[in-house]
């Protein structure tokens, strides 16, 4: 009853063409908001570090991609070499000049993963579909080469690793050894949400209609004026900035340091998984694909013991690793066929459903 | 919507003159020789059974392919070799045969993409969805908003295109061309599969368009009594030739298109 259109007239075509029209929407994304800011000061370590923050690094990642294939329907499998540029220019940008504060390099870096992303999209004005996936498998390969042949990318470490120098803002620090996992949340929440609502801004207004243009109908949308391939560069170096901004968090605010293995033809087909999960072409899509594939199952790996016990069953923990795995398999193959358009569609769906409940229609 | 007023295009004038076309797709011929023109203001028919080259003649006229033979002349200038958003952003809009909508975007969202080559604010704004990017929107969709009510279709402004019937899914097409403020509107087979009313509803669009403002048209359609009644005048086509032209009592008399349409007795 609380959840109802009624009432809400628009006077205005700026109130209509709102992002969330409805009030109780505007309310519920504040309260969201509110517990996600909340949570850093309420939530473990444990909860911050390995569950928070890379749930929402994949999920910039997840937006990064779905803007690509989701809202222009080209498909990438460079997603992770994409993010490793960011990363290895993050680095760069911020041994070469300290004295910058590291959040303006993190958004700078973005912009190289950008050029380059715009770069490894040229062909897509002439192949599309499987063909410039298999394209753009041409930009992982090159770039992870590139990540282990130039010492350069990481100023000759011995290693070959990345690592996440001390680095503060306003004198507390953010990132390196130092920094508690409360205040790297801090920063990729702060991060994520601009970023997200960037994209919302973008995906909502021309830019937006043009790419999805692109997606449904590319002959008709070139007969109408929209340049094919500026447009679709455009998603590939909007898409890759994402990708490289959530490469530059997933290294220095999650994990700390990390070779240029992380950057892998798996972490693409990962992002990617998120994406088809969650819903193509929808920003919230993103972060329930990265939540479903991510959190669940590390959600199992608790709640499947403490389940099983009470039974007097004890399993081992490669046991529950293969539960895990075939449940988080069962319920992807579950979602795909009840609603091949994502958890987004259901969401939609539920949401629709629920403005006329308790009538049908 | 207001006409636009061009002085040196005024309503008779050649607008866009097809001179000795041929299209030849390796040994195929799709056209042989086509010459007609059309004029400033006027409803102009193209005809002819199917696979007489109709199709090809539009995508000729709106970039999509390049004449191997002959030219085209648009408001004077020869044709180059061009794409067909250039041709579009020249002044040139289309609807299709089968309907080729955003089927995943609303009726309002189809026809705000037609607009899209009358926005220019720039990256930095769409990204804040503020300032001159909001005003853009709001103007722009005052003009979508006209059309929304000219075409009567203002109950599924917000209803993805995908779940319309092919009626107004023909209608919000129609929308979206118009929505690029065309001096040339292209109609490929706008009644095809459609029943009468909507028939009558869709010729009156067309006229209504035609009169209030002046766009030129030039349509494709296989309903006789719709093309003798809506166009000025008619161009037949037969295996990629024209074999009549002029307008449409002239036409409807003339035996080589009444062969063309009935066969000939052997």
């Amino acid at each position: 009853m609380l959840y109802r259109e009624a009432g809400q007239f628009k006077t205005n075509y700026v109130a209509d063409s709102a992002i969330f029209p409805l009030r109780q929407d505007r309310i519920g994304l504040g309260l969201i908001i509110i517990a996600a800011y909340a949570l850093a000061f309420m939530g473990s370590d444990f909860l911050l570090q390995a569950v928070l923050i890379p749930f929402l690094v994949f999920s910039l990642a997840s937006i990064g991609l779905n803007i690509l294939t989701g809202y222009t329907g080209l498909l990438s499998l460079g997603t992770g070499a994409f993010m490793g540029v960011g990363a290895y220019a993050c680095y760069k940008l911020m041994t070469a000049f300290p004295e910058v504060n590291v959040i303006v390099w993190i958004f700078v870096s973005g912009f190289f993963s950008a050029a380059i992303g715009a770069l490894f999209g040229l062909p897509s004005l002439r192949i599309k579909g499987f063909y410039l996936a298999v394209a753009t498998l041409a930009a992982q390969f090159f770039l992870q080469w590139c990540f282990i042949r130039i010492p350069w990318l990481v100023n000759y470490n011995v290693s070959g690793a990345l690592d996440a120098p001390l680095r503060t803002l306003f004198g507390t620090p953010i990132m390196g050894p130092n920094a508690t996992p409360q205040t790297r949340y801090l920063v990729v929440l702060t991060i994520v949400i601009l970023l997200t609502w960037l994209a919302s801004n973008l995906v909502h207004g021309r830019i937006g209609r043009m790419w999805i243009a692109i997606r449904d109908m590319d002959l008709a949308a070139e007969l109408m004026g929209i340049r094919p391939l500026q447009t679709k560069l455009l998603a590939f170096a909007v898409s890759s900035y994402y990708c490289g901004v959530a490469g530059a968090l997933l290294v220095f605010l999650w994990y700390g340091g990390a070779e240029y293995d992380v950057f892998n033809i798996n972490q693409s087909f990962f992002i990617l998984f998120m994406v088809i999960i969650g819903g193509l072409g929808s920003l919230i899509g993103s972060f329930f694909g990265a939540a479903l594939i991510f959190i669940l199952p590390i959600v199992l790996g608790i709640v499947l013991p403490a389940m099983l016990s009470p039974f007097g069953i004890s399993v081992g923990a490669d046991v529950i690793e293969h539960l895990r795995f075939m449940i988080v398999g069962a319920l992807i193959i579950f979602f795909l066929i009840v609603e091949p358009h994502g958890l987004a569609r259901l969401w939609q769906i539920g949401k629709q459903k629920l403005l006329v409940w308790p009538f049908p229609y | 919507m207001r006409a636009p007023d061009n002085p040196v295009f005024a309503k008779g004038d050649v607008l866009l003159a097809v001179e000795n076309v041929s299209l030849g797709f390796g040994g195929v011929k799709a056209l042989t020789d086509v010459s007609f023109d059309i004029r400033k203001s006027e409803i102009r028919a193209i005809i002819g059974p199917n696979g007489a080259g109709k199709t090809s003649m539009l995508n000729c006229i709106n970039g999509f392919y390049y004449p191997t033979e002959g030219r085209i002349t648009f408001k004077g200038v020869k044709r180059p070799k061009m794409r067909p958003y250039e041709a579009a952003r020249g002044g040139i809009a289309r609807t299709f045969q089968n309907v080729a909508l955003f089927k995943s975007m609303s009726t309002l969202d189809n026809i705000m993409a037609g607009r899209s080559i009358k926005m220019d604010s720039n990256f930095f704004w769409q990204l804040f969805r503020h300032g001159p990017a909001m005003k853009e929107e709001v103007a722009h969709r005052r003009f979508v908003e006209e059309i929304i009510d000219f075409l009567e279709i203002q109950h599924i402004r917000k209803t993805p295109v995908g779940r319309l019937p092919y009626g107004l899914q023909k209608r919000v097409e129609l929308g979206r061309a118009l929505a690029m403020e065309p001096e040339l509107l292209l109609l490929d087979e706008p009644m095809a599969g459609m029943n009468l009313e909507e028939k009558e509803d869709m010729s009156r669009f067309i006229l209504e368009v035609n009169q209030q403002y002046g766009t030129t048209i030039a349509l494709i359609e296989h309903d006789m009594g719709v093309v003798m009644d809506l166009s000025d005048r008619v161009v037949v086509l037969e295996y990629g030739r024209k074999i009549a032209d002029g307008t449409p009592s002239e036409v409807k008399g003339d035996q080589r298109v009444i062969d063309a349409y009935l066969g000939v007795a052997h």
